[in-house]
């Protein structure tokens, strides 16, 4: 047992010699937890968890022996852990409606009980590896829940349990490993959050993941195992990107990370996603989601260990062999907390007061995303998706250039598309995605050949249209010849057709690949069409008073996914009046002649 | 420990004190110095060891030397006294009576701290508050329990605005009046004096508390007055069953006494020599606003944040942005125009609009039309950039209809009396007025339905297909 000797906000120093840094240590008369950052000499650095008010030196100090883990078994979906996963639904339900200081409840409900189904083909005798499936359980409707063997545990299986119901601490399993000894298994294991789970091989990623967003799938994809970071100024839409990510990107399980933001942003999730149902399973979306919040008001070092049990949890799902979609909003508090731990302890700052260790702990960080082939054989994926909340919406600023270093997919978010109202704000100038390639093959597939095209083309006309809008804002648009406005027509037809998508819109909110790509090739046709009847004399002020551009702009909204007859009925009207446009001013043509 | 004075003072300096030799002192401990005069100041342990403790006097360290300072240690966290009576009354940032009334004698006391509320306790807010000003209620929604600040500059009326907003505010469907907790750090005598008569003359000053801390008062105080001011909130909103409306201003003036202490500590700065915990000293502050499940009050909270030099990307409203959700900007250039309250549509932003407005809350069109007005004033500034450069007559016709709705937009819908009290309706059919200006098939974020219901334009409009 040791003793305080000094408090300094969230930092403590104990005398507590043996202990390693990385261990878990329980101080004070509170049973505050803290985490050793440091050693030196016989005295410990621990950074506390917890709000460390009234805390003095003189109160003791005790190792737990082990670093900060995770439990990992059913139960975690729906459910809503702090940044070191304690429970916070039970926490309410057992202390009120604020953070206790030092509760120390399981985050896994001991009492629950579990159907236990053992797999079939495992045989006492038998030998088993890390990683493998001992047995299911039924975590939610949706989602089978693997029951591995822990990755550090292998040998000869001497006794499984049958198809049982049990509670999570239930030994289901014994295994004699090479050394002799008897390892008991249960439901569920603990892992150290800051160790990444171990898999067979990293994979290419090739599928992209749909998010049913516009810009986002059509413009930037990201695919299922890849990495993509969303920076932008406050009130451009983060965290309405990131939210609609989690609600209909098709995957598995999404593990949404609130890092240092807002706590009505988590109750939002909390309320709203029960009664939303996944697109491509019909349930509830809260059946495939699990919350890890450290909102900005709680304790800053849980801030800094948050995005490590989320990566922890969302490897324990990948390595069940499912999809994951991993959330972290903002990675920006996250630097923050590193940055006022390393500036408390004296350390030297580089950039903006952050230590000299911040681009690499980024890299790693984002280095546990990725498509792999799990110990058992199975392929499991994490995508990671990573807010950044740039100091005055300036990405040169470190946390910002260095993720921009990292990530395949950037979603540079805009002031000045959020000030008109433009959502989602993603500026298609800053923006890039290294998986348009990958996902071309999928969408050709699936969708239609020419989508690769058809993209390139309309990131082509956007900006050139921007190109003009320069020279249009100098000289007026009168200036400009009548291909030119009509170009710029025709990026506005994009942006209000095909980039703002309504969130909040039932019929717009969620976009299929399909629709995506029908609206797409609507607008580009209009577009097209009209440069056609622009070269048989129509005038450009003629064009654009034709009412079919505003209802182009709204047919996004006017159809659902399943009524594409409706707009192939919409392409035909608008087939019909430029040719009559066309029949008109040619019959004039000649008649001139 | 509490009888105990020690001097052992060795070291004062920026309005930290350093003693030596008393071990097992409590973090965040309320500490009592006085002087050789025989003042007294209060303090705050905010560093502890076995040979150091390092005090924060609220009232600086001008003035101690270290011989004759005596330090008493009260072995108890910094609280303040609440009871259902502190409406009407004023104190300092200590929670100290100055309005020359005895103190409460309650008994209750609460740690200024606070807890952080579980996310898993809280309640989502979607009560649409009516405020009577249609840049508010029209574009940007209060709700209750929401945190919306005012990013202002220095000269603009962002006082009167706040003091408008706490007169008019209620919710359209029930009677229940706002209590009001005012939390002022470094305002000139005259402005907490304006408040005060404002509140005086509406009658609500028996509904408001209020927490004052002048200009010409001690800076490191204004550290502890916000956490006392939103520990009364919190009292009356969650125990005593109030809603509670939080008005703190300037938040400028909070940072820049938080980044003065942090200097003399010696914590290393990030941006513009604030310390890095800025951001999560200030979210201690503004996440004190919400609402809980299974109680029936709540706290709404409006601060006020003077943006220096008018730089929104300044550390202290950037910061606060991320934090609160969404921000009234004010404009210098409307406000030169003339237009009262000069609030700057574009950036201004509610966050938690979308919940709180609709047919069950306010119509049915209300989120379309917001929208609408959004993108059309947008495209109307932009012509009217461009008639700046090639002159107004160079402009396509429906650019000269932007031009015009403009003009209508800032001069009718956003400019209105000081008294001038708009119902939600009235304001929305203010809206409509105005999107009346423009052809149909210019507005192209509202329904078909919309359109034909409200929308009264004179031309003549094709329909398509």
């Amino acid at each position: 047992m040791g003793r305080v000797v000094e408090v300094n906000g969230p930092l403590v120093t104990a005398e507590l010699a043996g202990v390693a840094t990385g261990e878990q240590v329980r101080i004070g008369k509170l049973e505050l937890t803290g985490e050793v950052i440091a050693r030196q000499g016989a005295s410990a650095l621990i950074q506390v968890y917890e709000p460390t008010e009234s805390l003095r030196p003189g109160e003791p100090a005790e190792a737990l022996g082990h670093p900060l883990s995770v439990e990992l078994g059913p139960g975690l979906l729906g459910g809503i852990f702090d940044g070191v996963q304690r429970p916070l639904l039970e926490q309410a339900k057992e202390y009120g409606d604020y953070i206790p200081r030092g509760g120390h409840l399981s985050p896994l409900d001991r009492r629950r009980v579990w159907r236990f189904e053992p797999r079939p083909q495992l045989k006492t005798g038998g030998r088993v590896a890390e990683g493998e499936v001992l047995g299911t359980v039924q975590e939610t409707e949706s989602i089978l829940h693997r029951i591995l063997v822990p990755p550090d545990v292998r040998g000869e299986l001497t006794e499984i349990a049958g198809a049982s119901d049990v509670t999570v601490d239930a030994v289901i399993a014994r295994v004699r490993t090479d050394n002799g000894a008897i390892s008991q298994l249960r439901l569920f294991h603990r892992w150290p959050v800051r160790s990444p789970r171990p898999y067979r091989q990293r994979d290419n990623a090739v599928a992209p993941l749909i998010t049913g967003q516009r810009v986002l799938d059509t413009f930037f994809p990201l695919v299922k195992g890849g990495r993509a970071a969303v920076p932008g100024p406050f009130g451009a839409g983060k965290t309405m990107v990131q939210q609609q990510i989690a609600r209909w990107a098709d995957t598995d399980i999404v593990i949404y990370v609130g890092c240092g933001e807002r706590g009505n942003e988590m109750v939002d999730i909390l309320e709203s996603f029960p009664s939303l149902t996944d697109p491509n399973t019909g349930r509830s979306l809260m059946e495939r989601t699990l919350l890890v919040a450290n909102t900005s008001n709680m304790p800053v070092v849980a801030r800094e260990a948050s995005i490590y049990v989320g990566a922890t949890l969302a490897e324990y799902y990948r390595d069940q062999g499912y999809d994951v979609v991993m959330v972290a909003d903002s990675t920006s508090r996250w630097a923050e907390a590193l940055r006022e731990v390393a500036g408390r302890q004296g350390q030297m700052p580089v950039e903006e007061g952050y230590p000299a260790y911040l681009a690499s702990r980024l890299a790693a960080f984002y280095e546990r995303a990725g498509r792999v082939t799990t110990l058992s054989g199975a392929s499991g994926s994490i995508t990671m998706i990573g807010a950044v909340s740039p100091p005055g919406g300036d990405f040169s600023e470190p946390v910002t250039s260095h993720t921009k270093e990292i990530v395949e997919t950037f979603w540079g978010l805009s002031k000045e598309l959020a000030d008109a109202r433009h959502y989602p704000a993603v500026d298609w100038v800053e923006s890039f995605s290294g998986y348009v390639a990958s996902c071309s093959a999928w969408w050709a597939k699936h969708v239609d050949p020419r989508w690769q095209e058809l993209r390139d083309i309309a990131l082509g006309l956007l900006s050139q249209a921007d190109e003009l809008a320069r020279i249009a804002n100098l000289v007026g648009p009168e200036a400009l010849s009548p291909q030119q406005r009509w170009t710029l027509e025709g990026a506005a037809l994009l942006k209000e057709g095909v980039l703002q998508q309504s969130a909040l819109d039932p019929l717009d909110s969620y976009c299929s690949p399909r629709k995506q790509f029908v609206l797409l090739e609507q607008m580009l046709a209009i577009y097209r069409q009209g440069l056609g009847v622009l070269d048989l004399g129509v005038s450009v002020q003629e064009l654009l008073r034709l009412p079919l551009l505003a209802s182009a702009r709204r047919l996004k909204g006017s159809y659902a996914n399943d009524q594409m007859e409706g707009m192939r009925e919409f392409a035909a009207k608008v087939d019909a009046e430029f040719s009559r446009l066309a029949t008109e001013y040619a019959a004039q043509g000649k008649a001139r002649q | 420990m509490s009888d105990k004075q020690y001097r052992l003072a060795s070291a004062a300096r920026g309005g930290l004190l350093y003693m030596r030799g008393v071990p097992g002192v409590a973090l965040g401990d309320r500490v009592v110095v006085r002087d050789h005069g025989g003042r007294r100041r209060n303090g705050q342990v905010i560093r502890t060891s076995d040979e150091v403790v390092l005090i924060q006097v609220l009232e600086g360290t001008d003035g101690l030397d270290l011989e004759r300072t005596w330090v008493r240690f009260l072995d108890q966290p910094f609280e303040i006294e609440v009871a259902p009576e502190i409406l009407g009354r004023v104190f300092n940032g200590v929670g100290q009576p100055r309005d020359g009334r005895p103190r409460l004698l309650s008994g209750l006391t609460r740690n200024v701290n606070g807890a952080p509320v579980n996310p898993a306790a809280r309640a989502y807010p979607r009560e649409f508050i009516q405020t009577g000003i249609s840049t508010i209620d029209g574009l940007d929604s209060l709700v209750r329990g929401q945190k919306l600040p005012i990013f202002s500059g220095s000269g603009l009326p962002h006082n009167r605005l706040a003091a408008q907003i706490v007169r008019q505010a209620r919710l359209t469907s029930e009677e229940s009046q706002f209590a009001v907790v005012f939390a002022a750090m470094g305002v000139s005598f005259s402005d907490a004096e304006f408040f005060r008569n404002s509140f005086a003359d509406s009658g609500v000053l028996r509904n408001v508390v209020m927490f004052l801390n002048l200009a010409d008062e001690p800076t490191i105080e204004r550290l502890i007055l916000p956490r006392a001011a939103l520990t009364a909130a919190e009292y009356l909103a969650f125990e005593r069953d109030l809603h509670v409306l939080v008005v703190m201003t300037d938040m400028t003036h909070y940072a820049e006494a938080l980044r003065e202490v942090a200097t003399a500590k010696g914590d290393v700065p990030a941006r513009k020599g604030y310390p890095g915990y800025l951001y999560s000293d200030l979210a201690e502050l503004y996440e004190r606003a919400g609402r809980i499940r299974e109680r029936h009050g709540s706290i709404t909270m409006m601060p006020v944040v003077s943006m220096p030099s008018d730089d929104i990307t300044h550390p202290i409203p950037d910061l606060t942005g991320y934090i609160t959700e969404g921000q009234l900007v004010l404009s210098r250039e409307l406000n030169s125009r003339g237009i009262y309250p000069p609030v700057d549509v574009p950036p201004s932003l509610s966050r938690l609009m979308k919940d709180g407005i609709g047919k069950e809350h306010t119509r049915e069109d209300h989120g379309r039309v917001a929208s609408q007005l959004y993108a059309c004033y947008a495209r109307a500034l932009e012509a009217r950039n461009l008639a700046s450069i090639i002159g107004s007559d160079e402009l396509s016709e429906s650019d000269q209809d932007f031009l015009t709705f403009a003009e209508a937009f800032e001069r009718r819908f956003v400019q209105q009396g000081e008294d001038e009290d708009r119902g939600i309706i009235e304001t929305l059919n203010l809206a409509w007025d105005l999107l009346s200006l423009l052809p149909p098939q210019a507005l192209t974020r509202v329904d078909p339905a919309d359109l034909a219901k409200y929308h009264r334009w004179r031309g003549d409009a094709p329909k398509f297909p």
